[in-house]
């Protein structure tokens, strides 16, 4: 049996933040319940593709997938309990808003299986929340936190989001000192990247400046500092964990992870998979997706992945097959975020050729910049490396 | 074919300033004397490279003949020989004028008379040749014809009030003109019984037929299988073909004789046997002397040209034999640089031949190019006696052993609007020029005389005349010899390491203001690094300017999108491809533009 990840993409939210550019937006309810519909079959329609897989992982992302009733959460995941074998300590993550649960609701998702919450905080600032567009305040989501504890989640992670415009050094260090003060299991702390068409990006000259690339640096590593001094170590750039929370599904993205595997199969409106060394995205357009889906309509949704004829005809788009220098890349450019760093021996046990024939001259380099460090067999990030991450990364694509 | 009357035949070419109507004229003088039909006319028939075409200009030389009947009821063939329009071809000019016996000057009814004008009618009345004006564009609504007459006397001192009027756009004035020809410009002269004597303006290479020689057969005649000799290279050959030039193609004919344009092959493998200027005689026969006139063709501007991706070297050096199987005057030779990789240092007549070549090399051969700053050839007299010509600044002897140098200095002729003389003058200060002196051509327009050195004309200098008179300046130059010269070499580091394809030879006096701007300019166009980069100008080992690249602290992408690695993976894609467009120099990746960017370094633009 093989080791898989499930990733399940709900593509609507209350109101977009104005930072997103992830595929969702708001949708009237029946819309929702008709997307409900369709993913229920697109589950059920894969399935006897991963007769020989057992999923370790389940990611509820989004978007905004609290949004949807607690019922309907529980309906996926029995869906795929019904039709795939499923571990029984399986990782099971839903995102949420603070702004969309109420206790009763958390007790259900609980129930459902539901054993890990992600939530979306960004800043414990109630003027920089507003800014962002986000539908909750910073008491909403002590309520909400609280409640999940309450109802028994002993798996939280809390979403920060660092260099907003108009952050300065001491707003942020708030944010981070009440975020640990909850003692979440997981932080993920990003920093703010302003993406080409958000509201953000088109009125960001009426927007207060970002702090400065130094600033935003100090930010990272006060960042680090302060949740080491909590219990909380790096684990991958932008995330913390207390030891034994590191989160299992996105560690299948990152590296071979755990189950050294690194498959993972989407479900949902413009859900990524990685499946052996094939690759492929469904359509964004949620209109293709609804007729694919809605009238259970198997002669419109039949490919296998080798058969490009019938590819126009399914949801699944950029199929391609991965080939043994981008599975490479993608060992060392993913594998290197995590701080554990990567496997020269896995290098050559994957590929059979070795990490340093490939990429010795770029090894070579940043180790000698100080930006890499080797120890035995493993090669990884130095602090300094993790700065300029972006840089040495790319060196590898 | 063979008993062609002399006094029947015209030989002529059009002179006039770029966008005056020379190759509209043209294309309306083929049109009329009914060798081709409309149809198969296209737009301009002479300027057949696309290059050439899209600039507006004629790079070679083309040439064709009609047939006239004229008013008198007799027929009269036409050589129409094109001549180059620009002064870095100014020898080539100066060839096909020779090949001429009279010229049409096409003067622009609203613009009047420009620079180049100037130049290129002197050209051709320094070659004896009968000259007509012609007033085209008389249609414009801004057209002042007798304005322009007057001006043709008095600043040319030719006769110009019956000078016809034409839109050779549009057809208007062209009967006048084809008569004109007959009556203003003389038939040949030479005798069908003398030796052979024949002028080669230009030449092409044909990959079946070898090189084909464009000729004006001067005395005596040549046809099949003549055996000719090439009088200043001496090289030899038997006479394959001769014929004459249809509209774009060659028409064989039995015999040329003097008096009459045409071409001859004669399995020549290398353009380089039959250099423009050079006399044809008969091998068996050969004529006493050769025709004046003939100079050795020399290189003005150097460059280092590279391929971009340096894996396309073989492909450079393959282009570079294709063109120069048609342009002798392309000079190239292998050089190495430690930034740039293997390529080639290349001497051209002038900066717009180079930048043709380059143009054709990008377009033409699909070879993505970085060219290194143009420089001029230096004399460099050594303490030994030795003088080396310096080509390429990395070769500069060390300090110790030169004695002296010398560089190119050139007479300068700048026609501009009396308002803009003031602004002229400071560049031509600027650039080291040396006030000659400055005649009104009329009440608001001037010509300046300057001398200047070419090394401070061959970058900006155009772009920055045309900008500072608003596009209304107009320049023409021609080479005067060489001067002594206070110059140096002034290297650039970067991270400390000398990168030798930004070396350049400067006067003494401009060195720091250059070496100053280079420093900013490659401040803006290097990356930011993962550590700090100095960037500095030094003279002789002496550091004059510098700059610095700040290092770069932060660069982290965040948010890891749901496992799509698709698009993670494309955002580190896009941080590379500038990438491969850089060279490295030590640890420092360098865009390959800012090799070229610092060469237009003039700030007033």
């Amino acid at each position: 049996m093989h080791s898989i990840g499930v990733y399940i993409h709900i593509p609507f939210c209350v109101q977009k933040c104005v930072y997103c550019d992830f595929l969702s937006g708001p949708a009237t309810r029946q819309r929702q319940q008709e997307y409900m519909q369709a993913l229920l079959r697109e589950i059920v329609w894969e399935s006897k593709y991963y007769t020989q897989y057992v999923i370790k992982t389940i990611f509820i992302g989004g978007g905004t997938p609290s949004i949807l009733e607690a019922e309907e959460i529980a309906e996926i995941l029995n869906c795929l309990r019904a039709h795939y074998q499923m571990d029984a300590k399986a990782e099971i993550t839903l995102e949420m808003n603070p702004g969309t649960v109420d206790r009763n609701k958390l007790l259900k998702l609980k129930n459902s299986g539901i054993n890990r919450l992600s939530i979306g905080l960004q800043s414990a600032d109630n003027a920089e929340l507003q800014m962002l567009g986000r539908i909750h305040t910073y008491e909403d989501f002590l309520w909400a936190y609280h409640q999940a504890r309450e109802v028994g989640f002993i798996n939280i992670n809390i979403d920060l989001m660092s260099a907003l415009p108009g952050q300065h050094m001491d707003s942020w260090i708030r944010t981070l000192n009440k975020a640990v003060a909850l003692q979440p299991e997981h932080i993920s702390a990003y920093s703010l990247i302003i993406e080409d068409g958000t509201p953000l990006y088109e009125n960001r000259d009426a927007w207060d400046p970002v702090p400065d690339e130094e600033e935003d640096r100090q930010m990272y590593q006060q960042t680090k500092q302060i949740l080491a001094e909590y219990g909380y170590y790096r684990y991958e750039i932008s995330n913390y964990a207390k030891v034994g929370y590191e989160c299992k599904h996105n560690c299948i993205y990152w590296q071979r992870g755990v189950w050294h595997t690194t498959d993972f199969v989407g479900f949902g409106l413009g859900a990524s998979s990685t499946v052996g060394n094939w690759r492929w995205k469904n359509t964004e357009s949620i209109k293709r997706y609804l007729l694919v889906f809605q009238k259970h309509n198997a002669k419109l949704y039949d490919s296998r992945l080798t058969d490009n004829s019938s590819v126009g005809q399914s949801v699944k788009e950029e199929v391609v097959r991965l080939l043994d220098v981008e599975q490479m890349e993608e060992f060392m450019f993913l594998g290197l975020r995590m701080m554990e760093g990567v496997s020269k021996q896995e290098f050559m046990a994957s590929f059979a050729e070795s990490m340093d024939k490939r990429y010795g001259a770029a090894l070579q380099k940043w180790i000698q910049l100080g930006m890499m460090v080797q120890s035995g067999d493993i090669v990884k990030l130095t602090e300094q490396g993790i700065d300029v991450s972006n840089t040495i990364l790319s060196s590898f694509v | 074919m063979s008993s062609i009357d002399q006094s029947k035949i015209r030989n002529f070419c059009i002179v006039a300033h770029i966008d005056h109507g020379k190759s509209t004229l043209a294309d309306r003088i083929i049109e009329k004397t009914g060798l081709l039909t409309s149809r198969e006319m296209q737009d301009q028939i002479l300027d057949n490279m696309e290059l050439e075409r899209e600039r507006g200009i004629t790079i070679k030389a083309q040439t064709v003949r009609t047939v006239y009947k004229a008013q008198d009821g007799n027929e009269y063939i036409f050589n129409l020989i094109d001549t180059p329009g620009h002064v870095d071809f100014n020898y080539e000019v100066s060839r096909a004028l020779a090949a001429c016996d009279g010229a049409i000057l096409v003067v622009d009814a609203a613009q009047g008379i420009e620079a180049q004008t100037l130049a290129n009618v002197y050209l051709a009345l320094d070659h004896d040749l009968d000259v007509f004006p012609v007033i085209n564009k008389i249609d414009l609504p801004s057209a002042r014809p007798d304005w322009v007459k007057n001006e043709i006397e008095d600043v040319i001192g030719i006769e110009a009030q019956d000078a016809p009027l034409i839109s050779a756009k549009n057809g208007i004035g062209i009967e006048e003109v084809l008569e004109a020809i007959i009556t203003k410009i003389p038939a040949p002269r030479g005798s069908v019984d003398n030796p052979l004597q024949a002028l080669i303006f230009d030449s092409v290479y044909d990959s079946y037929k070898g090189v084909i020689v464009f000729c004006r057969i001067m005395e005596g005649k040549v046809s099949k299988g003549t055996k000719i000799r090439m009088m200043a290279t001496g090289a030899t050959a038997d006479v394959v073909e001769v014929g004459y030039f249809g509209a774009g193609q060659f028409i064989p004919c039995d015999e040329l004789s003097a008096g009459m344009v045409g071409y001859l092959t004669a399995s020549i493998k290398n353009v380089k046997d039959t250099a423009v200027g050079d006399t044809i005689t008969d091998a068996q026969n050969p004529c006493e002397e050769p025709l004046p006139g003939y100079k050795k063709v020399l290189s003005m501007v150097y460059c280092g040209l590279y391929p971009a991706d340096g894996a396309k070297y073989p492909d450079l050096r393959d282009a570079l034999e294709k063109l120069q199987l048609n342009d002798a005057s392309l000079f190239y030779e292998p050089e190495t640089s430690v930034a740039l990789g293997f390529g080639f240092r290349c001497g051209f007549l002038g900066l717009l031949h180079l930048e043709i070549i380059q143009e054709r090399l990008e377009r033409e051969y699909n070879l993505d190019l970085v060219t290194t700053a143009p420089g001029v050839v230096y004399k460099v007299y050594k303490t030994n006696g030795e003088v080396v010509e310096l080509t390429n600044p990395s070769n500069l002897p060390d300090p110790s052993e030169i004695d002296y140098m010398e560089e190119p200095i050139v007479t300068a002729e700048i026609m501009v609007t009396t308002e803009f003389i003031g602004s002229i003058m400071e560049l031509c200060q600027e650039r080291r020029g040396r006030y000659l002196g400055m005649d009104y051509v009329e009440e608001t327009r001037a010509l300046l005389k300057y001398e200047l050195p070419l090394n401070e004309i061959i970058y900006d200098f155009f772009d920055a005349l045309k900008s500072r008179s608003r596009g209304y300046a107009s320049f023409d130059y021609d080479i005067k010899g060489y001067e002594q010269s206070e110059l140096v070499k002034l290297d650039i580091l970067i991270n400390k390491e000398e990168v030798d394809a930004l070396s350049f030879i400067v006067h003494k006096q401009s060195a720091y203001d250059r070496g100053r701007r280079m420093c900013e300019k490659l401040k803006d166009e290097i990356p930011r690094h993962l550590f700090e980069i100095p960037i500095q100008a030094a003279v002789g080992g002496k550091v004059i300017a510098r700059e610095t690249v700040k290092a770069m602290r932060k660069d982290v992408l965040a948010k890891c999108y749901g496992g799509d690695i698709t698009r993670k993976k494309k955002l580190l894609e896009k941080q590379k491809e500038g990438k491969k467009r850089m060279r490295q120099v030590g640890n420092v990746e360098i865009p390959q533009k800012a090799f070229m960017s610092v060469l237009k370094l003039d700030d007033s633009k």
